[in-house]
């Protein structure tokens, strides 16, 4: 087997193809180091969501001027491991009535593709576990088995709340998923191509200034693809107990939490590669600067998360299909339409024109956002007709409740 | 060319088994606990009732949700259609000229047309 194609893909993968291919046939050494350098690939992105998860729980405790955890380790570091050791202690209940074997298998279905998106990102410089021609797609992909895992959890449970919250879930899932398909396919249009190799290298410009407005809504969708407030329906607490996950306990429940926490890790690196330029940036190492980009980006989710209270179901449909719908389709063909006349005579794109594309964008991005959250603020709201209840207008006699 | 195109999908797949392997370690590293005694496993029919905030439940368990979910859900199939086209067309967009452009907006705008009836009818409100 010609090596070379394999190397290109991840220079890692080298050092040990090489050792290995003096005494193992080529296609064994060829799985062995893939496999190695992979593992370790999706260990350091565990390590980096167990982090995430102490990070986030302190630095929400400084957002909600609280300390945080703050007893194992310097700084309560060690939280997350002895969180880990007390999750694998507890008893692992499956409630009578429910699908055993759904039930057991939802955790891994849920686990599942948060680690396969890392598997198209180029981490460093000539670093990706692999770098297939379709990258974008198989993120958009990959991101619906998140779908399918939720409404797995929550009808095997056989328990309401989480049918309920399992229902919210795949509604809205499915609802943002259409403005972050048709966002990605702006990228798409400016790269030529659903490379992630490619998508960072012809990054001139990073994509964050070339495309603010896809860049918002990409942050909007993402999120809610995450479920992470403001877009927490699936598990709101106060109306849902804990969502489709109610039922779940012990390492299962332990591991819809992970999944959730890893995803963001993920979702920043996404966000990364295709806004920020991915691993390019001079002075440090590539590695360290995909490092620092990503942290800015879990710092941005968590933020969102602090400052945004959670919005109401109907809000939310509302919002990714009157919203962010029609801005993300104003978004593709008005880059659409640059690439249109702004291209040069062979089809490419010179940084130059990049930035004057960034300077139409940002102004396209202010009018879109604002006219048209005025356009829908100022829709005539037609409240329900009004039903004399008890409840609300209180017992006869006693004074009425106005009804906005 | 070919060979290089499969290495790649070759690495996916070695992939996804470590990504299958990753959480289903986790599921028997618990049932091992549980084998060893670490883990309790002591099953009563009290607490293997559905919780419902301590209240029994009643009825089956299966019940009926509202239907608008299933609106949103036809709107998706009509809208997910969208990548099929959209993608290739994206990526070849700067060699091709302005008639992909007019195919695919042609294409979007009858897309638009059901999302303005959809709205009209009052398909994505919530009442």
């Amino acid at each position: 087997m010609d090596p070379r194609g394999f190397f290109e893909l991840n220079t890692w993968y080298r050092g040990l193809y090489l050792t290995l291919d003096n005494v193992l046939p080529s296609w064994m050494s060829y799985f062995i180091a893939g496999f190695a350098v992979m593992f370790a690939i999706v260990n350091a992105m565990m390590l980096l969501a167990t982090l995430y998860i102490w990070f986030e729980r302190r630095a929400l405790g400084r957002f909600q001027v609280r300390q945080g955890p703050n007893r194992w380790g310097p700084f309560g570091l060690l939280q997350p491991i002895a969180d880990a050791l007390k999750i694998l202690g507890k008893e692992d209940i499956v409630p009578h009535g429910a699908d055993r074997w759904v039930f057991n298998i939802a955790p891994i279905v849920m686990f599942f593709p948060v680690p396969m998106i890392v598997a198209v990102l180029p981490i460093a410089k000539n670093v990706a576990i692999t770098d297939i021609n379709v990258g974008l797609l198989f993120v958009v992909a990959i991101t619906g088995f998140s779908t399918l895992a939720i409404f797995m959890a929550g009808w095997a449970s056989g328990n309401r709340y989480a049918l309920f919250g399992a229902a919210r879930a795949v509604a809205m899932l499915i609802s943002y998923e259409i403005p972050l398909i048709i966002t990605l396919g702006s990228i798409a249009l400016l790269s030529g191509s659903l490379a992630m190799g490619t998508i960072v290298a012809t990054q001139n410009v990073p994509y964050l200034l070339v495309q603010p407005l896809a860049f918002v809504i990409f942050m909007m969708a993402i999120s809610a693809e995450m479920n992470r407030s403001p877009f927490d329906i699936v598990e709101a607490e106060s109306e849902l107990i804990a969502g489709y996950h109610t039922e779940y306990s012990g390492m299962k429940f332990g591991m819809f939490m992970l999944a959730e926490f890893a995803a963001v890790i993920v979702a920043s690196g996404l966000a990364t590669t295709i806004f920020l330029q991915g691993w390019r940036w001079p002075f440090l190492p590539s590695a360290i600067w995909f490092l620092l980009k990503m942290g800015m980006f879990v710092f941005l989710f968590l933020w969102i998360r602090a400052t945004i209270p959670r919005l109401r179901v109907d809000q939310i449909l509302a919002f990714a299909w009157k919203f962010l719908l029609p801005l993300s389709v104003v978004s593709l063909f008005a880059t659409a339409l640059e690439v249109f006349f702004l291209r040069e005579p062979d089809g490419s794109l010179t940084t130059n024109t990049l930035w004057i594309m960034s300077g139409i964008n940002f102004g396209l991005a202010i009018v879109a956002l604002v006219g048209w959250a005025n356009v829908l603020g100022h829709r005539r709201y037609n409240p329900a007709p009004r039903i004399a209840s008890m409840y609300r207008d209180g017992p006869l006699g006693s004074r009425p409740v106005e009804v906005q | 060319m070919v060979d290089d195109y499969l290495r790649q999908y070759g690495l996916i797949m070695i992939y996804s088994g470590i990504a299958i392997m990753i959480p289903a370690t986790m599921l028997i590293l618990s049932f091992a606990l549980r084998l060893v005694g670490v883990r309790p496993h002591k099953p009563s029919p009290v607490k293997s009732s559905l919780y419902e905030c301590g209240v029994t439940p009643i009825g089956r368990q299966y019940l009926q949700f509202n239907f608008r979910y299933y609106i949103f859900g036809l709107l998706f199939v009509a809208f997910d259609v969208v990548v099929v086209f959209l993608y290739p067309w994206a990526t070849q967009f700067s060699n091709l000229g302005g008639f992909a452009l007019i195919t695919i907006a042609v294409f979007m705008s009858i897309l638009l047309l059901g999302w303005v009836y959809a709205w009209r009818k009052g398909a994505l409100e919530w009442e």
